[in-house]
């Protein structure tokens, strides 16, 4: 069972110095790609989509393209970035603090200004396409990069112990230790960050604002355009070939990557069911497959062991006084950062401070709309997902039938239906109110029936037999047994749920659909709109009120009731 | 250097835990040599830091103070002529049982056609051949040790060393891969030089060593050391097998500490600092009961065999029997005390008030009961209490204030909300003959 995971390092509660100094970060990030946009053309002319069926094969291979571009850059920069943070206790102390907030940030509200900066210094189609690259990476790269520092850092010691006294160098230790120690970490997030990808290309391929057509040729765009048209027979067209790449990817990929990695579970016994693939299967079995092992592959990793596995003759570090002395040239280096870090921030301020006070209001109004919404689409979620989620991760027969059944419907990326519950609704009174709360309740609802489900499959068998002995109600059953076991897997699904929600705003709160403007009181809204008028100080302003919001409620309320979770309703 | 053939001099070492004149020793001041062509045990109860030294011989972790020679030079990093076996085997669970014996020699830049071929005679020479391309999930605890030898073999160290490398196998397939050991070393089948080993388990020691390294804790120490000249193949119902177990036995246990002395050590003041065992009150009642009913006096090491307890897991709870003044250890016996058969006959309430009198007496617990008190509000954060005594114990500070803690709740001095982590006194608390 695929479930959420939410990395909490070890301080907790609040903001700290750290914190701030990322945010500031940030904040001149963000107004440095709008200095950038000033210069975006005003009006930006998309793409054609055809509707045709013959163009979908070629939709989809840009999609899958897109994906498996930003996944690539995901992968690489997760290595780079966990190893460094695992290897290096001063990097460390700098990356962690860093990857911790930009996990808790709505990435989707970063589009707009990605969007209009790029747009600004390359060719229009160019711009687009980097900006969906750039925004799916963002999207999938933390908790990848969370995963392999956690199996980097967590490499059980006796096994380290031996690598250092057999002497292994740092190649040999990465390939034969931390690499397979961290492998099956690594595809279960990887399966996340892809599924988590489909959500934002889909919103990326289908991004007009106002004058500013930015989609893309893709199945995302395509599906928009048959929804936009009220094509019944291009819509079911779309929708089949982006299931059909869904469920390919799965099969010829993802399980095929879990089956060839159970070799690398550290328990030392055999497993009752191992994950299976027929395509894995097929491939072991593969003449081409053997041939490619024996003449290419071990040849190339045995010349890389060669030239790479120097053994270690390795020392105690030489001093520890060493690492206080900080070098001059790295505190000039800070100095000269925070002082950039500061002009951006007075320069951000400046920009901010051209805003009405009107305008202010209307962003904190609009923030508390959201926030309406998304705690309505977190109740509806809890409502109906508790009960099920519950029955399905108790009863064994249920969960043999209704499982596929579900993960096939969840693979479906929300953002990719959200023309077609546009095309039923916008024209109903509050039809894009209720669009909205369904486009969030779409986009968060699994990851919390996940993790309910693996939650309540947790439940030890003894447990649930005392209850039924000591014959205790309704009531008192879900009190006293169900709630408490399930709790921290909730607390983590509501985390995921509610970041995924507040993302869903940007898309769902300012829509272009049948040649008209639709808009709700809401902060996507304020952003939207102002990315469309070309309001920077607005966006800027915008921007920053989400993901500040965001952060905090983050800090504040939901990784407190994770801690408290964490420690009060563990099953040992 | 070369007249005494010494390979290994440990001289001074000291292990501490935190910093400046409040640390908490895991070893202390231990010195002794190996020579080549010995078989050394170091043997002691667990925390006496007998791990802590094989990682400091290894290399693997480096001594606060003292040095290590190897053939006379200073140790600067990892030990490039020892190889370890660990106690949980420490295998690759992804490598094939050849690909783990081949690893230690692929990252010494052996070709791969010799490493085939070493490693192929070494899995044959532990009795593993046929299971060349098995994973270890595939054999049982005491083929994963064979790989664990064969492994260590490979690089044909000088110094072997061994941390408790059978205590995690069953009893007979423990015994099958310490003949099998023994023969290999006594008939020089192997390269090796000498052999380290680390057990907590006396016969082990005498059945296989030529010479004992007895260790005690707090601090960590070399109490004494043993020559075992009996003569291979030994036998455990030899007379003089059971004679050296007595004679360590006794030096392992030692004798209980008189009160007076233990009472002096305040919290925070300089002197004896008290570790709390790590035991819980529902053993100890076990004990103090079966002992008292085996008329008051038992031997130790057969009380923990007809137990089948470890002794590593037994001395802890006699610890916590002498502290609270239930039981003495005289001579490897342990001996009920009269207090101790007032407590074995009292009713479970009268239990809990005889502990809270002698808990009191315990610095760390009388420390806590006195801070609750000079508290108004009666209640104290865990955390500060974690503080003051992370300079007493170090890394060992959690684990002194959960048996404080523990032994508290049970004798109903004070309570413990677990999810607040707030400490207070118990209201109804009364604490009748408080010393």
């Amino acid at each position: 069972m695929r479930k959420s995971e939410v990395f909490v390092p070890r301080r907790t509660a609040g903001l700290s110095a750290s914190d701030l100094v990322v945010l500031a970060g940030l904040t001149v990030l963000l107004y440095g790609g709008l200095r950038l946009a000033l210069a975006a053309p005003t009006q930006v002319q998309g793409p054609e989509i055809s509707l045709s069926i013959a163009a979908l094969p070629r939709y989809a291979v840009y999609s899958v393209a897109r994906m498996t571009a930003a996944y690539v850059l995901s992968l690489l920069f997760s290595l780079i970035y966990a190893y460094a943070a695992a290897r290096n206790h001063l990097v460390e102390q700098v990356l962690m603090p860093l990857l911790d907030i930009l996990q808790s940030i709505p990435i989707l509200s970063f589009l707009p200004v990605v969007l209009l900066s790029l747009s600004a210094l390359l060719p229009e189609a160019l711009a687009v396409e980097l900006a969906a690259v750039a925004l799916i990476f963002t999207s999938q790269a933390w908790n990848m990069t969370f995963s392999l520092y956690q199996s980097f850092t967590t490499v059980p010691n006796e096994l380290k112990e031996a690598a250092a006294t057999f002497r292994l160098g740092r190649w040999l230790r990465l390939r034969h230790l931390e690499m397979p120690f961290a492998t099956i970490g690594l595809i279960w997030n990887s399966m996340m960050s892809w599924s988590g990808g489909w959500f934002f290309l889909m919103a990326a391929e289908t991004f007009v604002v106002g004058r500013r057509d930015f989609r893309l040729p893709g199945l995302g765009s395509y599906l928009y355009k048959a929804a936009d048209l009220g094509d019944t027979r291009a819509i079911l067209w779309g929708l089949g070939a982006l299931v059909l790449v869904i469920v390919l990817l799965d099969q010829l990929v993802w399980r095929p990557a879990l089956a060839w990695a159970d070799r690398f579970k550290l328990e030392s016994v055999e497993a009752d069911e191992p994950p299976t693939s027929w395509f894995h299967d097929l491939l072991a079995s593969s003449v081409i497959i053997a041939w490619l092992r024996a003449h290419i592959i071990i040849p190339f990793v045995d010349i890389a062991d060669r030239a790479l596995g120097s053994p270690s003759g390795q020392r105690w570090p030489k001093s520890r006084q060493r690492s206080r002395i900080v070098p001059t040239a790295q505190v000039a280096l800070l100095i000269a950062l925070g002082a950039l870090l500061l002009y951006g921030c007075f320069r951000a301020a400046q920009m901010l401070a051209t805003l009405s006070l009107a305008s202010l209001g209307h962003i904190a109004l609009a923030v508390l709309a959201t926030s309406v919404r998304v705690t309505a689409a977190l109740l509806i979620t809890l409502i109906w997902t508790l009960p099920v989620g519950v029955a399905i991760g108790t009863n064994r027969r249920l969960a043999t039938v209704l499982q596929p059944l579900v993960q096939t419907v969840a693979a479906i990326p929300a953002t990719a239906l959200f023309p077609i519950i546009l095309l039923f609704m916008v024209g109903l009174p509050g039809g894009l109110n209720i669009a909205a709360v369904v486009l969030m309740l779409m986009g968060t609802q699994w990851y919390l029936l996940f993790n309910i489900i693996a939650g309540a499959a947790a439940i030890p068998e003894d447990l649930r037999y005392t209850t039924r002995i000591l014959k205790l109600g309704r009531v008192a059953r879900w009190r006293t047994l169900i709630l408490p076991a399930i709790f921290p897997y909730l607390v983590t699904g509501l985390i995921t749920a509610g970041g995924g929600a507040w993302n869903a705003s940007i898309v769902a709160e300012y829509v272009t659909f049948g040649g008209q403007r639709h808009q709700v009181l809401g902060i996507g809204a304020v952003i939207a709109e102002a990315t469309g008028t070309g309001d920077y100080a607005l966006l800027l302003a915008g921007t920053l009120a989400l993901a500040l919001t965001v952060v905090l409620l983050n800090r504040l309320l939901w990784r407190r009731l994770y801690v408290q979770a964490a420690e009060r309703y563990r099953l040992e | 250097m070369a007249t005494n053939n010494v390979l290994l001099d440990v001289r001074g070492v000291t292990k501490a835990y935190g910093r400046g004149d409040r640390r908490f020793l895991a070893l202390q001041n231990v010195d002794f040599v190996i020579r080549a062509g010995e078989f050394v045990c170091l043997l002691g109860p667990s925390g006496c830091g007998k791990s802590t030294l094989l990682r400091i011989i290894t290399g693997l972790t480096e001594a606060t103070e003292g040095k290590v020679l190897y053939r006379g030079e200073p140790l600067q990093g990892v030990n490039p002529y020892a190889t370890i076996v660990f106690q949980t085997f420490a295998l690759y669970p992804w490598l094939t049982v050849q690909q783990n014996v081949e690893l230690a020699l692929k990252a010494r830049g052996v070709s791969a056609q010799e490493r085939a071929q070493r490693a192929v005679k070494l899995i044959d020479m532990v009795g593993l051949d046929g299971f060349e391309s098995a994973y270890p999930r595939e054999l049982s605890g005491g083929m994963r040790q064979k790989v664990g030898f064969a492994r260590a073999m490979a690089v044909e160290p000088e110094l072997l060393c061994l941390d408790e490398p059978f205590s995690a196998l069953d009893v007979l397939s423990a015994e099958a891969l310490r003949g099998e050991l023994l023969e290999l070393w006594l008939n020089k089948a192997i390269p090796t030089r000498a052999i380290l080993m680390v057990t907590h388990n006396i016969e082990e020691a005498v059945f296989m060593a030529d010479r004992i390294v007895v260790m005690d804790k707090d601090p960590g120490r070399v109490v004494t050391e043993v020559e075992v000249t009996l003569r291979h193949p030994r036998r455990r119902k030899d007379p003089a097998f059971q004679a050296t177990v007595d004679r360590i036995y006794g030096a392992v246990t030692g004798k209980t500490t008189p009160e007076t002395e233990l009472a002096l050590g305040r919290l925070g003041e300089p002197g004896t600092i008290v570790r709390l065992p790590p035991a819980s009150m529902v053993p100890l009642a076990g004990l103090v009961e079966r002992v008292a009913e085996e008329g008051g006096r038992h031997d130790i090491y057969r009380l923990a065999e007809d137990l089948s307890y470890e002794l590593d897991d037994l001395l802890p709870v006699v610890e916590a029997g002498e502290l609270l003044g239930f039981v003495q250890v005289d001579a490897g016996d342990i001996v009920v005390t009269p207090l101790g058969q007032t407590f074995a006959d009292a009713s479970i309430l009268a239990r809990k008030e005889i502990v809270a009198a002698r808990a009191l007496r315990v610095p760390t617990i009388r420390w806590i009961y006195e801070t609750l008190q000079a508290e108004p509000s009666h209640r104290v954060d865990e955390e500060r209490l974690q503080a003051v005594l992370q300079r007493e114990f170090g890394d060992y500070a959690a684990e002194q204030l959960s048996v404080a803690i523990a032994w508290g709740r049970y004798a109903e001095l004070f309570a413990f909300d677990d999810s607040s982590g707030e400490l207070s006194l118990e209201a109804n608390g009364v604490i009748t003959g408080r010393a």
